[in-house]
């Protein structure tokens, strides 16, 4: 199949482009960013260019698109224009160039108004109700795509649920920071129960998808690796990972936290210059139970993920004994929370 | 015309009719107009028959509005009644009629109502509050076509003597009484508030809809005058005629009550019970005056309704079929003397009268390890003779409900016996339930009498007991008056003692009359009472007796009530050890040695936890001591589960007992039995992987002399729905047990009765387990707690065990967050030394809890530390998983820890 890959250079656009390759498929990626993927033919360009995108969409029978703005500072234009107008601009031009099958790849902060989430499953995306410009404009690109489907073009939304893996940015990279300067804080409190995607995960169930599309087309499915831990733990499980000694666990003092609290800290407590701006939003991820009933996600998609937590920390363990610097900078843009 | 905009009601059953009254309140000719809830049209408009007619009477000051739950259960098509929800007049939306309907006025308007709506069929009459007699009024004079009667929270008599209750005192207080319930709608906003949980919002504003300015509220006002508060009142004679005619009425007959209720409390469904003793009763336990509000009254109402159905044959007339007797339940007549089980006190009576009647039967210790009373068979049989008549004088009869508030001992043996003679019902309430348990279960069964000792008398005093006072010494007279005792045992037995030979012989109770209320531990939702026949508490003694092979001549030590009560039965010598009985934590290795050594002890009964200390204080054990215990032949342990390792520490203490701890529940005491030897030999069974199903639970053994014992299978959402019992190894359902000493019923809760016999002639226990390939029964945990994980249904006790064989942990419990059938699996454990605080556990003891649990088959989510679990009064160590649960949902929810 020839399929084009939208955000190809963050962590899980590059993963999701190499499985697809490795399977043997005919692949084009295209992002602002070279995408650097061994296999694939790479056109770097911008969802706000029309021309580009045609250019892209051209002979492609398959789409995943993964690229969208991550950012959280800028205004809100500058996320609708790449979230909401680069996604119906993607939708229209791929529908008119005949592609048959597109995957939006998407968060479930799309669903979510801040309250806990414990077991639930894909709940309709909601813009106004989701937090921060991100999500809303994730929120109304997926309705966007879910009502373009068609029996002629059809399309289905993937939601993976906080992806990590080696050379991740946002959640592993900034917990060792934190932990490497002494600065994160307390982690007895952390209890929240959160549910993650170990990055092969994310990217094999998106591909999943793709070939699955005449059982989830119309629908968003949420992914995770069903595995849902207790924050603290799982933060402690990242740094003992990279071999960075975690803060002691019991406190002393009769206080006893709600994770919200801890996790707060971890990311809104002044921070070096040039803070990435994903703090409150993953605080808010972090704080309160955020895990899914994947029953339904496995069934339609055919799929379970291979590499379990435990695996993939051993696997990010592999990553720092093998790099005692880790990679910087990779694809703000195209991550996925 | 009434604009029907309320919660729950189909404006279709809104309507309105002229009705021609012949009420004395009323003069020639007048014409009433009524406002009713009611689906007859709807019913014919959508061509369903209905099977009869349910006619529902509202009290004061609510309106038919009570009833729609009822009104849209008739008009399911699986089971169409026709529901007529009447507004009284002067009520809800009925005309305001400016006169003073009194309660003979107010039967003869619903009889006028019920002629203008040419009502025809069978009729099953529903009534709430004062609308609960008027219900009955119009049923006395409707008798040919009443088919059956539904009460919830009313009243039909005030006995003799006694007030009104305070509220309703208050209300009618003249200084009160207008402005109370008239003029202001305080009446209106309390009767509201006295949901539980509270009304919501749009369901209080239909409440008050009707009765929007004084104007409207005259009736409110007008029916709290015309409650009859004594023989004076005009009203008096009409509420006689009810209550005296209500015993007639052979109809069938359902009681749903909300027992938190200060003016219809429980005394009053306590005098509708004995007026109407074939009816079947539901407590609603925590809920409160607006019953039918707090809790689902429809789907009963339908069930008992359709339970009837299938009792008589099809068509409209198929509720008369139940107008033949009350007798619903076809009951065997008493046994032949020659099949069924010998009276309970048989060998007592036959002990005293053969050679060695002049022997100890039971004695109790002193704390100086002396006996400090005793008496003989013969002393026995004759003290508990004596009490009986003395107790018969005062008045308890066959049937009464005696409350025994005395700890184990000579007293309570007495008494015990006496009661169970005379036919009297003992109800027995123990401390391990909780102060507020306790109280909520003795409230509950409504003793005609309560005996007892100082203490359980003060708190009848403070907490309101119900029942006749009678203290076990005589008492002060101060004191005596303080708590409203009116006599004592020690007076009655001096009276019996008198009377002794003016009395004719008393009678031998029917085998299927009622005998003892015992509770349940209330460690899975609050106390349950377990009612047992006199041939159940026989049939109980024979299996003790062929189980264990007890048998008279037998020396007993008694540290474990419900047993030990069984021990003259038994024509066993019994032992009280000095000990508080309310803590069986206080038993000494000292005390045990010294009741043993008193009797020359062949058998000790003691609770786990009395095991524990007498094993903590074995260092104060002489030499005599160690020999006495050294002499027992047999020691039984139950209630709560014994781990081997606690049994092993017993036995070199008692190197000759074989030491056996049953398996069972108060419904069923006991169900199987297991030896430490056999202990043994399942648990090398389970590691070794040789017998099939063997492990994954708490081995209890095999099934007792008599008794059956098979599983429901569990279906894919945790539940055992099914009705065929299986017992194939391997196969995991909820236990059932059939036995001739399971309980008769539960106690005034007609719809948990129901469910636990759900599976005819078996007991759902509500614990899960399975059989293994030797036939030996593994408890794996209560089916409340049965945790659905995505593609996995996990009984919780497996994994448990496994967890609890690590270094440095205490107990363990193992629940599910989150929704069914995608449930988080959460571990929550104690440890050595305990935690300071409730949290998430350190990463490294996650991590082998976790592993620990994953060999055993379960996959962790989380696993959380509390200083210690939360376990049940009673025995101290049952883990309330529920409880749990809730807390570890709001913890990985993200919220505070606290404590559970």
């Amino acid at each position: 199949m020839r399929v084009l890959v939208t955000g190809a250079s963050g962590l899980l656009g590059r993963v999701v482009a190499r499985l697809l390759v490795h399977q043997g498929h005919s692949v084009t990626t295209f992002q602002r960013r070279p995408a650097d993927v061994d296999g694939a033919a790479d056109l770097p360009g911008s969802v706000t260019d029309e021309d580009a995108v045609r250019r892209a969409v051209a002979g492609a029978e398959g789409v995943i698109h993964l690229a969208a703005k991550v950012s959280f500072t800028g205004r809100a234009v500058e996320f609708d224009e790449v979230n909401v107008e680069g996604t119906r601009r993607l939708l229209r031009v791929a529908r008119e160039a005949g592609v048959r099958d597109l995957v939006f790849v998407s968060s479930p902060s799309v669903a979510n108004s801040g309250a806990a989430i414990a077991g639930l499953g894909a709940e309709p995306a909601d813009p106004a109700r989701a937090h921060g410009h991100y999500s809303r404009t994730k929120a109304e690109a997926e309705l966007l795509a879910l009502a373009a489907d068609s029996p002629d073009f059809r399309v289905a939304a993937v939601r993976p649920h906080i992806v990590w893996g080696p050379g991740d940015t946002q959640l592993v990279e900034r917990v060792l920071e934190r932990a490497r300067r002494g600065r994160l804080p307390l982690l007895d409190a952390g209890a929240a129960l959160i549910d993650t995607t170990y990055v092969d995960n994310a990217a094999s169930a998106i591909v999943a998808g793709l070939h699955r599309m005449e059982h989830i087309h119309g629908r968003a499915l949420v992914v995770s690796n069903g595995e849902p831990r207790p924050v603290g733990e799982l933060l402690a499980g990242i740094c003992a990972a990279a071999a960075v000694p975690a803060p002691s666990w019991t406190v002393p003092g009769r206080l006893a936290r709600a994770a919200g609290s801890v996790v707060e800290k971890i990311w809104t407590r002044a921070g070096r210059e040039g803070e990435p701006p994903m703090t409150r939003f993953l605080a808010e991820q972090l704080s309160t139970a955020h895990w899914f009933d994947q029953r339904g996600t496995r069934e339609l998609l055919d799929w379970t993920p291979a590499v379990s937590l435990d695996e993939g920390l051993a696997r990010l363990a592999e990553h720092y004994g093998t790099y005692q610097r880790p990679l910087r900078g990779l694809g703000w843009q195209t991550g996925q929370v | 015309m009434v604009a029907a905009d309320w919660p729950g009601v189909d404006p279709e059953w809104s309507r309105e009719i002229e009705v021609s009254s012949t009420s004395d309140a009323d003069g020639r000719g007048a014409v009433r107009r009524w406002h009713l809830l009611d689906n007859g049209a709807q019913l014919s408009r959508r061509g369903l028959a209905p099977a009869g007619t349910l006619l529902c009477v509202h009290g004061n000051p609510t309106w038919s509005y009570l009833w729609r739950t009822l009104l849209a259960a008739g008009s399911d098509p699986a089971h169409p009644w026709r529901v007529v929800a009447v507004d009284q007049l002067d009520m809800g939306f009925s005309e305001r009629t400016g006169r003073f309907r009194r309660l003979a006025d107010r039967i003869n308007d619903l009889g006028d109502l019920t002629a203008a709506l040419g009502l025809g069929g069978p009729v099953v009459t529903v009534g709430h509050d004062w609308g609960g007699v008027i219900s009955l009024g119009w049923a006395l004079a409707h008798q040919e076509q009443l088919a059956g009667l539904v009460l919830t929270n009313t009243a039909v008599h005030q006995p003799p003597g006694s007030r009104i209750p305070p509220a309703l005192r208050l209300a009618l207080h003249p200084a009160v009484h207008r402005w109370g319930t008239t003029t202001s709608d305080a009446f209106l906003r309390v009767t509201h508030s006295l949901a539980h949980p509270p009304l919501a919002a749009d369901v209080r504003g239909a409440f008050m809809a009707p009765y929007r300015g004084a104007g409207r509220r005259a009736g409110v006002g007008n029916f709290v005058a015309d409650i009859p508060a004594d023989a004076s009142h005009p009203s008096f004679p009409a509420l006689g005629r009810v209550a005296e005619g209500l015993g007639g009425l052979g109809v069938p007959a359902l009681m749903l009550w909300g027992p938190r209720d200060p003016i219809f409390s429980d005394r009053y469904l306590k005098d509708l019970i004995g007026r109407l003793p074939h009816a079947k009763v539901h407590r609603f336990e925590g809920a409160g005056h607006l019953v039918s509000e707090d809790r689902d009254i429809a789907t009963p109402v339908f069930e008992w309704l359709s339970e009837h159905d299938r009792d008589s044959g099809p068509g409209l007339q198929r509720m008369d079929a139940l107008r033949d007797g009350p007798s619903l339940e076809v009951r065997a007549g008493p046994l032949d003397p020659g099949t069924g089980p010998a009276p309970l006190w048989a060998p007592l009576t036959e002990a005293a009268n053969g050679p060695a009647g002049g022997d100890t039967a039971v004695a109790e210790m002193a704390a100086d390890g002396r006996a400090a009373r005793s008496l003989s068979w013969q002393e026995l049989e004759r003290s508990i003779a004596a009490l009986a008549a003395g107790l018969q004088e005062a008045g308890v009869r066959h049937g009464s409900r005696v409350s025994l508030m005395v700890p184990p001992g000579v007293d309570l043996t007495v008494v015990l016996y006496a009661c169970l003679r005379l036919g009297a019902v003992v109800v027995v309430a123990d401390a391990g339930l909780g102060t507020r348990g306790l109280s909520r279960a003795v409230k509950g069964a409504t003793p005609d009498f309560l005996i007892g000792i100082d203490k359980a008398l003060a708190a009848a005093s403070v907490l309101g007991w119900p029942g006749r006072r009678i203290s076990v010494r005589e008492l002060p007279a101060a004191r005596r008056r303080l708590l409203a005792v009116e006599t004592s045992l020690a007076v009655l037995a001096n009276r019996g003692e008198l009377l002794s030979g003016q009395t004719p012989p008393l009678p031998v109770p029917d085998p299927h009359a009622p005998a003892a209320v015992l509770f349940t531990s209330g460690s899975t939702g609050p106390a349950k009472g377990v009612l047992y026949t006199h041939r159940q508490l026989a049939a109980m003694r024979d299996t003790l007796a062929a189980t264990l092979g007890i048998r008279p001549g037998a020396r007993l030590v008694a540290g474990f009530a419900p047993f030990a009560l069984l021990g003259p039965a038994l024509g066993a010598v019994s032992v009280t050890p000095a000990m508080d009985v309310t803590a069986p934590g206080t038993l000494t290795a000292r005390a045990l040695a010294d009741a043993a050594a008193a009797i020359d002890a062949t058998v000790v009964f003691a609770s786990p936890a009395a095991l524990r200390n007498v094993l903590a204080t074995q260092g104060g054990l002489r030499r005599a001591g160690h020999e006495a215990l050294g002499r027992v032949e047999l020691l039984l342990s139950a209630g709560a589960p014994v781990p081997e390792s606690l049994l092993a520490q017993v036995q070199r203490l008692l190197p000759l007992a074989s030491l056996h701890t049953p398996y069972g529940m108060t419904e069923v005491l006991p169900a199987t039995d297991i030896s430490l030897e056999q202990i043994r030999a399942a648990g090398a069974d389970a590691a070794a992987g040789t017998v099939a199903g063997a492990g994954n639970g708490v081995c209890v053994g095999r099934p007792v002399h008599g008794t059956r014992v098979a599983v429901i299978p569990l279906a894919a959402d945790g539940t055992a729905p099914g009705n065929d019992p299986v017992s194939e190894p391997g196969v995991t359902g909820e236990i059932l047990v059939s036995a001739p000493h399971m309980k008769e019923a539960y106690d005034r809760l007609w719809l948990t009765q129901r469910e636990s016999v759900r599976t005819a002639g078996w007991h759902r226990t509500g614990d899960v387990g399975h059989f293994d390939a030797a036939g030996r029964l593994w408890v794996e945990g209560r089916l409340a707690h049965v945790v659905t994980a995505p593609g996995a249904v996990i009984t919780p006790v497996g994994a448990e065990q496994a967890i609890e064989r690590l270094a440095g942990i205490g107990l363990a419990a193992v629940v599910g967050v989150g929704p069914p059938g995608t449930q988080a699996v959460v571990a929550i454990v104690d440890t050595v030394p305990p935690a300071r605080r409730a949290g998430p556990a350190a990463p490294q003891l996650a991590g082998r809890v976790r592993e620990t649990a994953r060999q055993a088959g379960v996959s962790v989510s989380a696993v959380l530390v509390v200083p210690s679990q939360p376990t049940d009064i009673r025995h101290n160590a049952k883990i309330d998983r529920t409880r749990l649960a809730r807390w570890a949902s709001a913890v990985l929810a993200g919220g505070r820890p606290g404590t559970p």
